[in-house]
């Protein structure tokens, strides 16, 4: 990003800012639901020194990358086995049609009764949200392969173990790597959204507890953060998805 | 004239034990028939070209010797035995080389799958896969990615990885279709020199009836809908062929009249 186009973005953002203090200043507003960018910014220097920013991030990271990678790992294995067995996807379509519209969050009092509090519930409510993305964008783009190169393989006579993973995955990989990066967004959301509808822990739990103990300063900083982690989290995956896809000689098969 | 013909003898068809033959085959999709009763060998050595109009079923058969489908009746033997799935030693080149090759691996890295595919060990790979792409003029790209390569090239190293095969048979479905004229005729005299060097045996699918007699020892012309042999032409051309005294011998004028009157009263 270069320093004109970042100075452009940043106008908006910055006049908001100094129009919201000036505002709370001269109105002199005692509140319990809004603070001043001000008492924002102390606030949230105060949480990143205390230790609660660190701890509650990693918290929150550690449900919604465990619960990805369990279940967008579960859901790789699932999509390739229903795009090359066509009678098991067959098999599957109904169950599948029938779990894929339940809302994660729906499952949250199954969770507390099953799971109990802690990560256990919230890396399984998160699995189960990513599951369902990564499954239909597989399978999607297993069918979707080029049949010259299944072809191609038979010719060879790559058994099945060298077919999925010398022709299937790679073939698929760009494909999965999107999935994947469209569930982070998804599992960031489960997650805190578990830690503030029940769980105590986590930014979402932060969150809520400053809400409740009417601290509207701590709260607003933690939202903020909240939107840095989603920017940072999308923009690692979308740097490493450019690396790893982008300019390579085979970009166009990409989207 | 005649002291070229002794220079080359080839494999003359019927003689001898056929390495592939076509017994009695018919094919239908669904309700559909594609081919209607088949039936034709193929010599050891001997380098045969389909051709017909589409719909005459030409990549069908070809896909039965190659093992990818069977036929719903009659069958295709291969050295005496029943196709009933890809040989070893037989390769295919696809007609879009595009889509044939992994557009993720580089010029080695494909030639490379085909070795993998026959179990080489790794250590033996790289000096046949340097082997191979220097018989096909692609040693400087082999690390470019197909994407990378012209269309000529690309075709090149589809050739380069049917050779990895070592394959005894090389089924070709249309292989120079798509490429520019200079190209293509550069292409068919090194796929030529290749196969005559190893004595390989060629399947060669094409609609160009100049491209099958050029290459071909024998053309077999196809009606279509459903696919059934109309004629078997024999090519008494020398080899090696030259792409201009070849073109201009009077055997090869004579027999593309022929086919040309042939296929145009088949059209009426």
């Amino acid at each position: 990003m270069n320093a004109t186009k970042f100075a452009k973005g940043a106008i908006f953002p910055i006049a908001a800012l100094i129009v919201w203090e000036a505002a709370m200043r001269i109105g002199n507003v005692q509140s319990d639901s809004l603070a001043a960018p001000s008492q924002i910014a102390a606030a949230f220097y105060q949480a990143l020194i205390d230790g609660t920013i660190p701890r509650r991030t990693g918290e929150t990271l550690r449900t919604a990358l465990t619960g990805l990678a369990l279940g967008g790992g579960a859901a790789v294995i699932v999509s390739v086995i229903l795009g090359l067995v066509p009678a098991a996807a067959r098999l599957m379509q109904f169950s599948i049609e029938v779990l894929r519209p339940v809302p994660a969050v729906a499952l949250i009092p199954v969770a507390i009764m099953t799971l109990g509090f802690g990560y256990g519930m919230g890396i399984a409510l998160v699995a189960f949200a990513c599951f369902w993305p990564v499954l239909i964008y597989g399978h999607s783009a297993i069918v979707n392969i080029e049949p010259q190169l299944l072809d191609v393989s038979r010719v060879l006579r790559l058994g099945a173990f060298g077919r999925v993973t010398k022709i299937v995955l790679p073939a698929a990989l760009p494909r999965y790597f999107v999935a994947f990066r469209l569930s982070a967004a998804v599992a960031l959301i489960i997650s805190v959204t578990v830690e503030i509808a029940a769980n105590p822990l986590g930014i979402g739990h932060e969150l809520m507890t400053a809400s409740q103990s009417l601290h509207p300063d701590l709260m607003f900083a933690m939202l903020l953060w909240l939107g840095l982690v989603g920017w940072a989290v999308n923009a690692v995956l979308l740097f490493a998805q450019r690396r790893l896809f982008g300019p390579a000689a085979y970009s166009a098969s990409l989207q | 004239m005649d002291t070229n013909v002794a220079i080359a003898p080839r494999a003359a068809g019927d003689t001898a034990e056929p390495l592939i033959r076509f017994h009695n085959v018919s094919h239908s999709f669904g309700s559909r028939q594609i081919i209607d009763n088949v039936d034709f060998s193929v010599g050891r050595s001997e380098f045969v070209c389909l051709i017909g109009p589409s719909g005459c079923g030409k990549t069908t058969l070809l896909r039965m010797v190659g093992g990818l489908l069977t036929p719903s009746m009659g069958e295709v033997t291969y050295a005496g035995h029943r196709v009933d799935g890809p040989e070893s030693d037989v390769a295919f080149m696809f007609q879009d080389y595009s889509k044939a090759l992994l557009p993720w691996r580089t010029a080695s890295g494909n030639v490379s799958l085909a070795l993998e595919a026959a179990r080489v060990p790794r250590a033996e790979r790289a000096p046949r896969i340097e082997a191979l792409l220097a018989k096909v003029g692609l040693s400087r790209h082999a690390d470019h990615y197909p994407a990378q390569l012209s269309g000529g090239m690309q075709q090149r190293l589809q050739i380069a990885r049917c050779l990895a095969q070592d394959p005894a048979v090389l089924l070709m479905d249309e292989p120079f279709g798509a490429l520019d004229a200079m190209t293509r005729q550069a292409l068919q005299d090194e796929m030529l020199r290749l196969i005559e060097t190893s004595a390989t045996t060629a399947l060669f699918v094409t609609h160009d009836l100049e491209e099958a007699l050029y290459l071909g020892d024998r053309v077999i012309a196809l009606y279509p809908n459903p696919g059934r042999v109309a004629q078997i032409f024999d090519v008494k051309l020398p080899r090696p062929r030259n792409q201009l005294t070849s073109r201009e011998d009077p055997e090869f004028l004579r027999l593309r009249r022929e086919i040309f009157d042939f296929i145009r009263e088949g059209e009426t």
